[in-house]
């Protein structure tokens, strides 16, 4: 390289440094002088007619907002609030209150089913809601396959829908099913809807407001950055007391945080235990910790097989045994996976449903339960015929040691802090333990191919379809195709359990049924229930005065089964719509900034003029 | 897909300058026919490129493991019809022969399909996107390149100095910073506040939603500021040292001895004879960003929520959303091979020896 470049005047280039760099110290200052957005501290009391927005940060895109198509929770969520469904949710207990419909009757022969449907619900454009809207919808969702995308299980079993009058509304079944007071679906304005061409291509996200009959109306959407509603003031429950509710978008948890921390936002849900520890410790925040509707297990692989009998897939055969099932689980440490991996936000796994559904909620007796036990689980290794050799493996009597593979989301930081303990825990005990994550586990779970494997749902109020999921019915048709099965468990004596709780429409003698079923499936141990996660979420308490959780006592906000939470909600004293406020003086500092550049950006040029008439001279 | 030719091979003689006049009638048709030609093959191997990218979009994304209807009722209840229903909805029940030549059929007339989980045509989905994108990422290049090519030049003329080091120095250690890192650094600082820096910019998003003409304009303005900051201050470094380290290779040339010689102030000699010289390396790139624009930039965009077609890219992939990643992929190799093209017809007219 030449060393002899000469080195220019630096004159010139040093005053436009300096006034590059005037020129943005002014803008700064500028805009730390400029009264920003109010703190929430510092928030101003509110203007009497100040609107009241309660902001709620999500993440998830929406994938449709119609209700024939919506699979997401952020979208049937929305749902909740815009549309009535026949039938919701005591805030206490989950047991079915009225919703569209006020009484819910069997026949004797229990295969028809009549609903009186509610006289003072309309439609927010002012029609009256009755008992053909309701006809209507599912008739459409038994006729049309595109109608069905979402909601087409609650349907299969119905032979007719009729609308004798305006407040009758009459299901009759193929045969008998309990679980007609838990119809998850949202009913439709049918003199909106009948206009829809093709079901299956309609998303009813290009004309607002949405009419509905929830206890809000849906005013604006746009994709992936908010969703607003505004109170029925019609409902007949009562309209809700904020005036506004939006849904707006974070991708990234830590924004949705720093969002709330600010006052940006008055809520943010599935929080990590990092986040809840830092925000407890805020000014005006409240963080919920509550129980969840998930539970979190271990599942063994029973033996792929589909419904003609054809066996597939790669289990471990000794995971067959029922002693070799349960000695794992006796030698997997529930309370140091709730206290390390969860840090608390979690409450020890029994029973297959989560203690948020007490009516359900099944645990093991004394003599049942595998509790945390390694010395009972080499025990039981033994009596299974895995024996330690020499080199402290276990192997079988073919002489093949022990050793498992587990399959664990990639994406979920706890599958694979708990496969590092069972590898440690069950390393002690002999066994070995790969843990395989991927970001997609479906296909090797799909085809059978994994021995054990990280597990989990998310409960409704009604528990059958986290019981379907278990029965030889749901087993796919032949190996090539997908069944509704979670794990290829088939039992005859859960199916028999199964088959009387469907039929069963006496609540309580269902629930001992279910609870029944629930004890056989944890001793047949293809299901280990390790944890029920907490719903961890948090709020302002300077922007929500008082809402109201599911269950009432103790329980958590965001996924709620109805609309409690929401339509609860009363807003706090002091306004904070901080964001907004921040947007209209932040915009007095850009403006402020881009005239200061514009100035820099005169002179920078009028002196590269006078530079070139120089040369010129 | 196509690459841009690099700058022609460097002699040691001096350079001409920069779009210089071409000579009489005679040599000045023959070079127009020459570039012509030059043209005609450049948009044939484009051609060409787009029509590979096309057929293999098909096929790449049919290895991603994953069964679209699995992953998208997941956790729902769903009965085994309703999955066998959505696969004859998706076509997925039909031989991959037949499936292709839909694809290929549809895709030639510019229709890439319904996209899995939005249920809504995948042109759709894209152009309601590709705004968003367009104007962060966009902005955030011009602005790059503006940037790096301005501190480039000034590093390679002062090269050695502390001015040199220094600047060279903090782009490298802005390079080496994990986008999402900083965005979120930016967030907390500027948007939330700390001690007494204020929170002066929004969270997060594209806009408040409330306001409308030059409000709104203002109103994006300023949800934009954090991200093509952060975009900026990633990204510029690399034009910075390679507009440097080609301005430094033209320094040591005699024809800027000349061009002193003469009497310029150094400050034209840079101007009008070193840096358009030096420019060719850097256009190429500058060209491979914009096309890289439409791509977006998914950690970005994730961190400040911006809409665009990065978070859409990624939802995509993770169903697979068949229709709607060959759609995006399209795009964004199209993008790219457009630029290129463009980059290929621009180096004749910067470099006349180009496309001779």
């Amino acid at each position: 390289m030449d060393t002899e470049i000469p080195r220019s005047t630096r004159q010139r280039p040093r005053t436009r440094t300096l006034l590059v760099v005037g020129a943005t110290a002014l803008a700064l200052a500028a805009a730390a002088a400029t009264p920003l957005n109010p703190a929430p501290q510092q928030a101003k009391a509110a203007q009497a007619d100040a609107k009241r927005t309660l902001t709620v940060a999500v993440s998830q895109s929406i994938d449709s907002l119609s209700p024939f198509l919506a699979q997401r929770l952020v979208s049937t969520s929305v749902h909740r609030l815009i549309y009535e469904n026949l039938t919701n949710y005591d805030v206490k207990d989950n047991h079915a209150v009225p919703g569209l419909a006020t009484k819910w009757e069997p026949s004797p022969d229990k295969l028809t089913w009549t609903y009186t449907i509610r006289e003072d619900s309309s439609w927010s454009d002012g029609e009256q809601a009755t008992a053909e809207d309701a006809a209507w919808t599912f008739n459409t969702m038994m006729k049309d396959e595109g109608a069905a995308t979402a909601n087409g299980s609650f349907v299969a079993n119905f032979k007719k829908v009729t609308a004798p009058s305006p407040t009758r509304l009459v299901i009759e079944l193929k045969k008998p099913q309990a679980t007609m007071a838990a119809l998850d679906v949202p009913i439709l304005p049918r003199h909106e809807w009948e206009k829809v061409g093709d079901f299956s291509k309609f998303n009813n996200d290009k004309k607002f407001p949405v009419v509905g009959n929830g206890p809000f109306v849906l005013t604006d959407y746009k994709v992936d950055q908010y969703v607003k509603l505004k109170p029925n003031e019609k409902f007949w429950r009562g309209a809700p007391k904020f005036d506004e509710l939006v849904l707006k978008y974070y991708k990234d948890g830590d924004a949705a945080v720093a969002a709330l921390q600010k006052g940006e936002v008055s809520f943010a849900a599935n929080l990590t235990p990092a986040q809840a520890a830092s925000l407890s410790k805020t000014e005006n925040i409240k963080v919920n910790d509550a129980p969840g509707r998930r539970f979190y297990a271990l599942a063994t692989n029973p033996g792929a097989r589909s419904k003609d009998g054809k066996k597939f897939g790669n289990g471990h055969p000794a995971l067959l045994d029922q002693r070799v099932r349960q000695a794992l689980f006796a030698a997997t440490d529930r309370k140091t996976i709730i206290d390390k991996v969860f840090q608390g936000h979690a409450v020890e796994g029994e029973g297959y449903i989560p203690p948020r559904f007490p009516a359900y909620h099944w645990k093991p007796s004394a003599g049942q339960k595998i509790a945390y036990d390694p010395a009972k689980a080499a025990a039981l290794l033994d009596e299974a015929g895995y024996k330690k050799n020499s080199a402290g493996k276990r192997v079988g009597k073919d002489g093949k040691p022990l050793d498992f593979r587990i399959l664990c989301h990639a994406t979920d930081p706890n599958d694979k802090a708990i496969g590092k303990y069972m590898q440690e825990w069950w390393g002690e005990l002999g066994i070995g333990l790969k843990v395989e994550c991927l970001d997609n586990v479906s296909d090797p779970w799909l085809a059978g191919e994994y021995d054990l494997a990280f597990d989990g749902w998310s409960v409704n109020p009604d528990p059958d379809f986290v019981l379907s999921i278990h029965t030889c019915a749901a087993l796919p048709a032949t190996p090539k195709d997908t069944g509704a099965t979670d794990n290829f468990i088939c039992d005859k004596k859960f199916d028999q359990l199964y088959a009387q709780q469907t039929a069963e429409y006496d609540e309580a003698k269902r629930a001992g049924i279910v609870k029944q079923m629930q004890s056989r499936l944890y001793d047949t141990g293809y299901m280990n229930v390790m944890a029920y996660p907490n719903a961890v979420e948090a709020y302002r308490t300077d922007q929500i005065k008082s809402i109201t959780t599911m269950p009432e006592s103790g329980g958590n906000l965001w996924g709620q089964d109805g609309y409690w939470s929401w339509w609860s909600a009363v807003p706090a004293d002091v306004d904070d719509t901080s964001g907004e406020g921040g947007s209209s003086t932040g915009l007095v500092v850009g403006i402020g900034a881009a005239a200061v550049l514009a100035v820099g950006l005169g002179i920078f040029v009028a002196m590269r003029r006078r530079s070139t008439a120089e040369d010129r001279e | 897909m196509s690459t841009a030719s690099t700058a022609p091979p460097r002699g040691g003689y001096g350079r001409r300058p920069a779009l210089v006049k071409s000579g009489p009638s005679g040599p000045r048709a023959r070079s127009a026919r020459a570039y012509l030609l030059y043209v005609a093959g450049k948009l044939g191997g484009a051609a060409v490129s787009l029509f590979a990218v096309l057929v293999t979009s098909f096929f790449l994304f049919r290895i991603i493991p994953g069964d679209p209807v699995r992953t998208m009722t997941h956790g729902r209840q769903v009965s085994a019809e309703q999955l066998a229903s959505l696969r004859r909805q998706f076509g997925l029940d039909l031989p991959v022969w037949q499936q292709f030549t839909d694809y290929c059929a549809k895709a030639l007339s510019g229709d890439f399909g319904t996209s899995y989980q939005f249920h809504a045509p995948v042109g759709d989905l894209i152009a309601e996107k590709v705004p968003a994108t367009l104007l962060l990422t966009g902005v955030a290049v011009v602005i790059y390149s503006a940037l790096g090519l301005w501190l480039g030049t000034r590093s390679a003329w002062h090269h050695g100095g502390p001015g040199d080091k220094v600047s060279t120095g903090v782009a490298l250690t802005l390079w080496s910073v994990p986008s999402f890192w900083l965005g979120l650094l930016l967030i907390i600082t500027f948007s939330v506040g700390i001690g007494p820096v204020p929170g002066m910019f929004p969270t997060g998003g594209m806009e408040s939603g409330d306001a409308s003409g030059f409000a709104y304009v203002a109103d994006v303005a300023h949800h934009m500021v954090l991200p093509v900051i952060t975009l900026v201050a990633v990204g510029y470094a690399q034009t910075l040292l390679v507009m440097r380290s080609s301005l430094l290779d033209e320094m040591g040339s005699d024809y800027l001895t000349t061009a002193r010689a003469k009497g310029l102030r150094d400050d034209l000699v840079r101007r009008r004879h070193a840096v358009p010289n030096a420019l060719l390396p850097t256009v190429t790139m500058v060209f491979i960003n914009l096309g890289h624009v439409a791509a977006g930039s998914i950690l970005v965009e994730t961190v400040f929520s911006w809409p665009g077609l990065g978070g859409l890219f990624y939802q995509a992939l993770s169903v697979p959303d068949l229709p709607l990643v060959q759609g995006l992929f399209v795009v964004f190799a199209g993008a790219m091979i457009v630029m290129n093209l463009l980059a290929d017809l621009l180096y004749p007219l910067l470099d006349p020896r180009v496309g001779r």
